[in-house]
């Protein structure tokens, strides 16, 4: 069974739909509305590095939906630090559950993971590759916002560079006619592959320095964190990173629509002020993780998510 | 200098192959692929360096009494993509091989991206790099899905 690993194994359509059945799903998720759809599936949750949200969001969507979930485990003390290969731990897992959701440090993992495994696998992050999953939860909260995914002009501004959660945001974008401003220090700029891709298939994309002044006229601004370690000295992180924070005295000439996102943890990148504006997107849409990743859950279990599900109560 | 100048820079052979366009410097890279060496006790002949109107300068590889077959061709194109190969049988050409890639190479050369599943030995995986163009060549792996630079590739040969 296929499962997802690249927005690629997604048409636009399918996006939609996953969007939609995810809309549809939005009391199950806060809890309003009992709906057990997954009833007697198991999740197999296999986190090779570390995760707060994307971990918990997956267990969350699955016991919603009265599914199960059995988890890795801390590497540290699992059998890969006994050196199991993660073909023989893909094997076992798979003789386990139904579905798995994996976060790999190498890239291309969960593709190896995917074609060695029989259940669906949802890939939670491979190295600086793909995180399709965030990418669909950030897909719905701009829909949620703007009510389509048409030509919108979005910033995307940080570390650009390592940040995979924006590569394939990025990619997902332009398929909707999205333009696209790339606000990054010039260490942290989007590889040059992603955006010879980008503008290979028509997109629309600038790239700059100048975080606010991309402000005025986005309808998106989506923030990632700039991580220190990433430059040779202090004083130059210090002098990047402080071009790359938001205030909420930045927003003044904002569009009255325009969102900001971010993937969380932040750091200092979003000042406590953009909390309590109009634009703060940024905690709905760890909640939109959980709706997300139950509509993509039941998609790949190949279970229909009914048109009419109740707002409150037993379904 | 001419090309037939060049052919005769190494005398002609009565059954084997040809390898010509090679570009300069990989000769040696290409005998390795074809797993030429020192124990080889067929003849086998390289010129280096010799003039090309089309490349500058280029390699040329003479193999006798064997004849390369479509997946050692197909191996060639990783380091040699513009190599013209011909088939050589009573002194006379036999056979005109173009390279064909198809959609995906298997097995000849691992990734070249230091973070890529493929770079742990234990795991027990093809390589697959699937390919997205030939002229030029664009190699993406099947995994991390990462362009291939086809210089640090030669490198990575299995």
């Amino acid at each position: 069974m296929t499962g997802l690993i690249t927005m690629d194994d997604l048409t636009n359509e399918a996006i939609l739909e996953v969007l939609d059945d995810a809309e549809r799903l939005l009391p199950v998720a806060r809890g309003d509305t009992y709906l057990p759809l997954l009833q007697g599936k198991i999740l197999g949750n296999l986190f090779f590095e570390p995760s707060t949200r994307t971990r918990m969001s997956f267990e969350t969507a699955m016991k919603r939906l009265g599914g199960d979930v059995v988890n890795l485990g801390d590497v540290k003390t699992s059998s890969v630090v006994k050196g199991e290969t993660l073909y023989d731990t893909i094997q076992m897992v798979d003789g386990y559950t139904d579905i798995i959701a994996m976060r790999h440090p190498r890239q291309g993992a969960a593709q190896y993971a995917q074609d060695s495994a029989r259940v669906p696998v949802l890939n939670g992050g491979d190295g600086a590759g793909h995180h399709p999953t965030q990418t669909m939860l950030d897909l719905f909260t701009i829909r949620q916002a703007h009510g389509s995914l048409e030509g919108l002009k979005v910033v995307l501004a940080g570390d650009l560079r390592y940040g995979r959660t924006v590569h394939s945001l990025s990619h997902a974008l332009t398929r909707f006619g999205c333009e696209l401003v790339l606000a990054s220090p010039n260490l942290l700029r989007m590889p040059r592959e992603i955006v010879e891709d980008l503008t290979a298939h028509g997109a629309t994309v600038t790239e700059t320095e100048d975080l606010l002044g991309s402000i005025d006229e986005a309808d998106v601004v989506y923030m990632t964190r700039i991580q220190k370690e990433r430059f040779a000295d202090e004083d130059e992180y210090t002098k990047v990173a402080g071009a790359y924070k938001l205030h909420a005295n930045n927003l003044e000439g904002a569009k009255a629509s325009m969102i900001i996102m971010h993937p969380l943890p932040r750091v200092d990148e979003i000042h406590p002020s953009v909390d309590s504006t109009r634009h703060a997107r940024y905690f709905e849409q760890a909640f939109n993780g959980v709706v997300a990743r139950m509509a993509l859950l039941c998609r790949l279990l190949g279970v229909s998510v009914p048109t009419d599900v109740p707002q409150g109560g037993e379904a | 200098m001419s090309q037939e100048h060049n052919m005769r820079r190494v005398t002609a052979i009565r059954n084997g192959t040809v390898i010509d366009h090679i570009p300069s410097g990989q000769g040696m890279k290409v005998l390795e692929m074809l797993g030429v060496q020192s124990s080889t006790t067929v003849p086998v002949s390289m010129v280096m360096n010799v003039p090309s109107q089309k490349m500058g300068t280029k390699d040329i590889i003479k193999v006798e009494d064997r004849e390369l077959n479509q997946d050692e061709l197909n191996r060639l194109a990783l380091v040699a993509p513009e190599a013209h190969v011909a088939i050589i049988r009573a002194y006379s050409v036999a056979e005109k091989l173009t390279i064909n890639l198809g959609e995906e190479v298997v097995n000849v050369a691992r990734c070249t991206f230091s973070n890529c599943i493929t770079t742990n030995p234990r795991e027990p995986l093809p390589h697959r790099l699937k390919v997205r163009g030939t002229e030029p060549l664009d190699l993406r792996c099947h995994y991390c899905g990462r362009p291939q630079d086809l210089d640090d590739l030669v490198h990575n040969l299995l």
